[in-house]
């Protein structure tokens, strides 16, 4: 399990003093939180919900609805793999059951080193060179099960990192 | 001394298989052989298996080498790159005579991986901002009239006609309307829309600044997924560029027209794609699926008439304002005019972007450019138009590639996604992966599409026990579905199935281990 930290302070005042004021602000506003925390806790929630003069059951129900949106701090990486279907063409489910293999861990969770959470994620875009998997904000082609360990060797040696 | 102009493609792909250690390389052995090196960040060219796809300027033009890692730089630079010498294993000679782009009919995708996307100076010389030219010295009636005698229907998967929609926001009577990029591009195989806007992303806001001034819109959103974090950077320093040159915002090329743009993030759901989902998003809201009437041109974005336009549809804009529609209406066949952005995936030799006017077969596609599959195994499948499109066997493979003609053997191009499996695929796995795929991204409004997803991995995973009985019953379901579900999420989900059951029973009637029911999401 990761330890709940104490959630920075001035980030949530901020994602909604910066967007608050735009038309459809709620999903400008989760991703700045989620941008600056790496996810979005329980007491934002009742923070966006005053400032956007809606119930807190609506924007914990759009917080639910979408798959990037997370409640709970994710490892130090989020490492996610692309389940569709170009990229089962060429080995993506080997892939996916390499993965967690490797990390002893399922879809959504985290290592219990808190260093890397596995997600799935359906499409990266980079559809003719699978199979592909996303870590931070950096796609990688072609990802074989030697590619995959490691890309995981590099970030269980880098303690600092930090997305 | 002479400067050498090397080109390092930067887009999604490129990057993905090593792209900036080969320019890391690059520079590197310029400044060791003291060359002037004038190293060029260019889009991809759309030939991914040749990423990353390095490019030198010579007299004669430039000369490619791919695919290179950074392991190769030195020897390209030992065997002569700088002067582009041929002889060298990853010499592919002129990019244009390479007979995978030759081939090709590049109107929207001219400009693909020629220069540095965000150089607006480079997008004028190439012939960019003509159509908005053209558009400025226009009539509303006789903006919307060219796109729609272009013939150009939405490409998003509907096919709806882009002019059509577009006379219906012009008419609608308003104060406020809204332009809105549809750059959901979830679609598994599909990464057209993630070129234009990583490889040339001052066509997309050129079109939606026509598409503007063609309805009387002031602002545009670009409804962007949050798989693109390269693209979304791209898209907002172009939208800051062109802002800065005077092409967006107040009085915009000094015509009196004000016209804003932004993007906006989605956040990982696949029905976002649905526009009337992507609406809801933009407000702020879960993307549920609305009730169509009223349609979005009527009443669309915060209840004001709104274009919802697919990227590849607004991109196809300039050169239709540039060069007139009926260029552009030459290309094709039937119904569907111009060209459509094929792009090869999967399991294929040669995979990337196909430009080509409709009317090609996909056997021509999967072949002639794609070289057959990357396993060097015999394709077997062939899933065309994302995750709700139907698997194709090889009998199917003639038909030409035309809206028409793939609604008529229960298929649909969709986007223009073609994902290749070689014969190691399990087409019952790949059904019920489409059920899958379906519980996870439905948006929960209809109880078929909610429930019937859930229930349908179920019965494929009871398939082994009993094929016959359950067979039945999973047609049974999909009929409900079809019949059941608002939208193309539930409604086409049976596609996928229903081909898989129909064109590959044997993958069916084995009894077999079922491996993938222990496999949780």
């Amino acid at each position: 399990m990761v330890e709940a930290t104490a959630v920075r302070p001035g980030v949530i005042e901020a994602a909604i003093s910066t967007h608050r004021h735009r038309p459809g602000a709620l999903l400008p506003i989760l991703h700045a939180i989620q941008d600056g925390l790496g996810y979005i806790p329980a007491e934002a929630i009742a923070a966006v919900a005053e400032a956007l003069n809606q119930s807190r059951a609506e924007i914990a129900g759009v917080l639910s609805f979408y798959h990037h949106f997370r409640s709970t701090p994710p490892g130090s990486a989020v490492v996610q793999i692309c389940r569709a279907e170009a990229c089962q063409a060429v080995g993506g489910r080997d892939l996916e059951r390499h993965a967690k293999q490797r990390l002893g861990i399922g879809y959504h969770a985290t290592t219990g080193d808190a260093r890397i959470s596995l997600e799935p994620v359906y499409c990266l875009g980079n559809c003719a060179c699978g199979p592909s998997v996303r870590i931070g904000d950096a796609v990688h082609g072609r990802v074989s099960e030697t590619v995959f360990d490691a890309l995981v060797d590099e970030l269980s040696s880098d303690v600092v990192k930090v997305q | 001394m002479k400067v050498v102009r090397i080109f390092v493609p930067s887009d999604t792909t490129a990057l993905s298989l090593g792209a900036d250690a080969v320019a890391a390389a690059v520079e590197h052995e310029a400044r060791a052989r003291e060359i002037d090196l004038q190293l060029v960040r260019n889009g991809s060219r759309g030939l991914s298996w040749l990423e990353p796809l390095v490019e030198v300027e010579t007299p004669a033009g430039r000369v490619a080498y791919g695919p290179v890692r950074a392991e190769d730089v030195n020897g390209l630079f030992e065997a002569g790159l700088c002067s582009g010498a041929s002889q060298h294993a990853l010499f592919q000679g002129r990019p244009e005579d390479i007979p995978f782009l030759r081939k090709q009919q590049r109107l929207t995708f001219s400009r693909l991986g020629l220069s540095d996307p965000l150089s607006l100076d480079d997008y004028i010389e190439l012939g960019g901002f003509q159509g908005l030219a053209r558009a400025l010295t226009m009539d509303k009636e006789d903006i919307v009239r060219w796109v729609t005698d272009s013939g150009l229907r939405g490409r998003g998967g509907a096919a709806f006609p882009t002019g059509i929609k577009w006379q219906t926001v012009l008419k609608a009577p308003s104060s406020q309307k809204y332009v809105v990029c549809n750059a959901d591009e979830g679609d598994s195989g599909t990464f057209a829309d993630r070129l234009v806007m990583e490889c040339d992303p001052y066509m997309l806001v050129e079109g939606m600044i026509i598409a503007g001034l063609a309805v009387g819109a002031t602002q545009g959103y670009i409804y962007l997924r949050s798989e693109y974090p390269l693209a979304q950077r791209i898209m907002n320093e172009a939208i800051e560029r062109a802002s800065q040159a005077g092409y967006l915002g107040e009085d915009l090329c000094g015509s009196g027209y004000r016209f804003d743009l932004e993007v906006r993030l989605g956040a990982g759901a696949y029905i976002c794609g649905e526009e009337t989902a992507l609406l809801e998003s933009l407000e702020g809201k879960r993307g549920m699926v609305r009730v169509k009437p009223p349609l979005p041109a009527v009443k669309g974005l915060f209840g004001q008439p709104t274009i919802v336009n697919n990227v590849l549809s607004l991109a196809a804009v300039p050169f239709i304002l540039d060069r007139g529609p009926q260029t552009y209406a030459d290309c094709g066949m039937g119904r569907s005019r111009g060209t459509l952005p094929f792009q090869l995936a999967g399991n294929i030799a040669r995979g990337g972007l196909v430009e080509l006017a409709f009317g090609a077969t996909l056997r021509e596609l999967l072949y002639d450019f794609g070289g057959g599959s990357r396993s060097g195994r015999p394709l077997r499948a062939v899933q065309v138009g994302g995750p709700l499109g139907a698997y194709l066997p090889e009998t199917q493979w003639d038909t030409p590639l035309d809206y028409e003609a793939f609604a008529a053997m229960g298929a649909m191009l969709g986007h223009g996604g073609i994902v290749a499996f070689d014969d190691t695929v399990d087409l019952r796995q790949q059904a019920r992966f489409a059920m899958e795929f379906c519980a996870v991204e439905s948006c929960g409004k209809c109880t078929p599409c909610r429930i019937g997803s859930t229930r349908g991995v179920e019965v494929i995973d009871q398939l082994a026990v009993d094929p016959e009985g359950n067979l039945a019953l999973l047609e049974e379901l999909c009929e409900t579905m079809t019949d059941g579900s608002l939208c193309a999420m539930g409604g086409m989900t049976p596609f996928p199935v229903l081909s898989a059951v129909r064109h590959f029973p044997e993958d069916f009637n084995t009894q077999r281990e079922s491996t993938d029911s222990r496999e949780s999401v």
